[in-house]
């Protein structure tokens, strides 16, 4: 492949903006400065060139429910809102809990419109029972484990798991929810769910769980990831525990800043997600922890379900939303925030917890692999389901009109968005 | 007299208002006198198909919409789970569209699922009306109108009067839709349960709340009981059986304080012995019969205003 150069854009990195030409070669990032050339050209005129998006959080169904997604079609809708780089959650069928599942995942990544890392499940089946093989899986490439779907409920394995992967180098991250306390809860337990007659969870039921792995922190000197926190309890215990120096992070989705419980009154399943919508304090609580630092990262909790799936009743239907193709946008239109402090959002911070800063994230500086996207700040678009690349459509933003919007992302250096089209 | 299209369904109390009670309130008064005719039949809905899809087992309810139907010279269809392809799969949008194309204007939906009957008027095309008849713990909006309809008939009106509901408000579709009535014609609402019997939340519900019944019954003009599920033990919300009539149940030593006005209501099923005392159940107090007999004349009411257009003798 010949040179290419980006040009004309505003670069937005980890140490700062400049107006710069980047030229790429042979996957790398070749120079970085004033008036470059190279045989072939991308406009970047009036957009910010950024590292590529890092969601920490991604279901991509594959193996198991290839009708609401693939690998091949979740790596296009990740390109699609600038991500070069998703962790697959281990929550398919089977799941990724065992070498074999860990290859399959990896290898149909490497043919994919991002650079997909696989999460893999701190036990066996995400029963919760017996230990995943995490040495083993570790040295197959997998940085991060979750039980994702599930919280792990014993103490004493949580326990154990922590004081075992701490010697490996790995990132243990939780869905924290203790199910005797949300069992049978289709949505936020309160004003709504009273209203509704939907069984509801209570917001203690993250809580306690959040409470308990920081007492867990404290015990091991392990370090742990909360996954997906949604309430202001959880936020305000994990800025104590940052405080207190424990060695934990914490990421939000977009749709915890953008929607509350409200939305469940439509009783239209494409608003049923876990942990559920929950209050306005709820959603204010996300943004400010977006803002002072308790919260390290946004992630999309990208779920996608087929359309028969999210037409079921209410409380029959799964929980889970789309997010990898509208995050970017939702953060540059909701959160109050500078262009800078969203991209170490989604994008430099991440990187560092998924175990990835070496190739995704950072600076666009010289030498390093070519994963960056390029953004039009100013853009406003519609979302429309039926255009989103997913296979799935439960996107609750329809209709709804955003700013910002991905114009290309390149991978190792190759477009795979060009002016909002895949390439692949 | 003419109805005016105004609702095309009946979903919710919250959707009618006061000003869609009383309409329908009134026009019961006409089906109450239907149904007293020697031939009570009237022609309004002939010509036209009710359909009842009912995946939650349901006698009362079913009946009574199917009695009211056929007065009005309608043509009805039932739909039940155990005897239905929902066995072998088939989706609730599926089976709402199928019956829909062979040419129906009304469905009577019950479903064990909060909203089911929103989300079906939101498939079905122009010319169906959807029926609430009861959805989850959400409302059961024809049990409020009988309710309200039976208070009116015995005690003239509900502005101004005290009205105890008495029970399992959580899990209970009923008190949803008679708090909101009730509280829209005038009356004030006392909602009386242990804490774990209770919506998580009452914020934004016009009622007050006690768990005395002993303290509540002196003050009030109705006692309406909600019937207890066994079950409810084993969830830990209560003792026991025994535990809980002993503070929330209306005994015969509890009924004979009661004033003679107080009237006692219950949408029934009744677990005589639990909510109900036999003697409450069959005392002069007790208007539950009337309830069912106004159940019919609600539901022709209902009926008659979102399909309504023939004459009515």
């Amino acid at each position: 492949m010949s040179a290419l150069v980006i040009k004309g854009g505003r670069v937005l990195d980890a140490s700062g903006e400049r107006v710069a030409d980047v030229v790429i070669d042979d996957g790398r990032i070749a120079a970085v400065g004033a008036d470059l050339s190279a045989p072939d050209v991308i406009d970047a005129g009036g957009c910010v060139v950024a590292p590529g998006l890092v969601d920490l959080h991604t279901h991509l169904r594959q193996p198991g429910r290839e009708e609401a997604e693939t690998i091949e079609s979740g790596s296009r809708a990740a390109a699609l809102g600038g991500f070069t780089c998703v962790v697959a959650m281990p929550n398919t069928e089977p799941a990724i809990d065992c070498a074999a599942v860990v290859r399959e995942v990896l290898a149909l990544g490497r043919v994919s419109s991002c650079d997909v890392r696989a999460s893999a499940a701190i036990t066996v089946g995400r029963a919760g029972e017996r230990l995943t093989g995490m040495a083993e899986l570790a040295g197959l490439g997998v940085r991060l484990f979750t039980d994702d779907g599930n919280g792990v409920q014993d103490d004493r394995l949580m326990r154990r798991a922590m004081e075992y992967s701490s010697g490996l180098g790995v990132v243990l991250a939780q869905h924290c929810e203790n199910e005797a306390l949300s069992a049978g809860g289709h949505m936020h337990e309160g004003e709504w769910s009273s209203r509704l007659g939907i069984p509801g969870q209570p917001a203690e039921s993250e809580e306690l769980m959040v409470m308990r792995d920081i007492a867990l922190a404290r015990l091991t000197g392990a370090t742990i990831h909360f996954q997906h926190l949604s309430t202001a309890g959880s936020i305000a215990m994990v800025r104590a525990a940052k405080a207190g120096g424990l060695p934990v992070s914490a990421e939000a989705t977009t749709h915890h800043f953008t929607l509350t419980h409200a939305e469940c009154a439509s009783y239209d399943p494409v608003f049923k997600v876990n942990p559920p919508l929950r209050t306005a304090a709820d959603v204010a609580a996300v943004k400010a922890g977006l803002g002072d630092g308790a919260l390290d990262a946004i992630a999309t909790d990208h779920a996608p379900h087929e359309p028969e799936r999210k037409e079921l009743p209410f409380d029959e239907a799964p929980p889970g939303m789309l997010g990898l193709e509208t995050a970017l946008a939702l953060a540059l239109t909701e959160l109050d925030a500078p262009l800078a402090q969203v991209l170490a959002l989604l994008s430099w911070q991440p990187a560092a917890i998924a175990g990835v800063a070496a190739e995704h994230g950072g600076d666009l500086a010289v030498g390093r692999p070519a994963n960056l996207c390029v953004i039009d700040t100013s853009a406003t678009w519609t979302v429309d389901p039926a255009r989103l690349a997913s296979r799935a459509r439960n996107t609750p933003y329809a209709g709804r009109t955003l700013t910002g919007r991905v114009r290309h992302t390149l991978l190792r250096g190759e477009p795979v968005v060009l002016d909002g089209e895949p390439t692949r | 007299m003419t109805a005016t299209r105004l609702h095309r369904h009946i979903l919710s109390v919250a959707d009618l208002g006061r000003d869609g009670l009383e309409e329908l309130l009134k026009l019961t008064d006409t089906f109450v006198e239907v149904s007293a005719r020697a031939i009570p039949k009237a022609p309004a809905l002939r010509g036209k198909t009710v359909v009842s899809l009912f995946y939650e087992d349901s006698t009362r309810t079913r009946l009574s919409f199917e009695t009211a139907a056929k007065r009005l010279s309608a043509d009805t269809m039932t739909f039940s789970v155990s005897s239905s392809s929902v066995k072998k799969g088939e989706s609730v949008r599926d089976t709402v569209e199928t019956i829909e194309a062979m040419g129906i204007d009304a469905l009577v939906v019950r479903h064990g699922s909060a909203g089911v009957p929103l989300r079906v008027a939101g498939w079905v095309h122009d010319r169906v009306s959807v029926i609430n008849a009861g959805d989850g713990w959400h409302e059961h909006p024809t049990q409020a109108l009988l309710d309200c309809y039976t208070i009116r008939q015995h005690r003239g009106g509900l502005e101004g009067m005290r009205i105890a509901i008495v029970g399992d408000v959580k899990h209970s579709r009923v008190a949803r839709s008679d708090v909101l009535a009730y509280t829209a014609l005038g009356a004030e609402v006392v909602l009386v349960a242990p804490p774990t019997l209770l919506p998580p939340s009452l914020e934004g519900w016009p009622v007050t709340v006690s768990h005395d019944l002993d303290g509540v019954l002196g003050s009030v003009d109705v006692v309406g009981l909600l019937r207890m599920q066994t079950e409810r033990t084993t969830e830990a919300l209560i003792p026991s059986l025994r535990e809980y009539t002993a503070g929330y149940g209306l005994t015969r030593a509890r009924l004979d304080r009661l004033d003679d006005k107080v009237l006692v209501m219950h949408p029934g099923p009744m677990n005589r012995g639990v909510e109900i005392s036999a003697d409450a159940a069959t005392s002069d107090r007790a208007v539950i019969l009337d309830q069912v007999r106004n159940g019919v004349a609600v539901r022709m009411a209902v009926l008659y205003l979102l399909l309504g257009t023939g004459a009515l003798s």
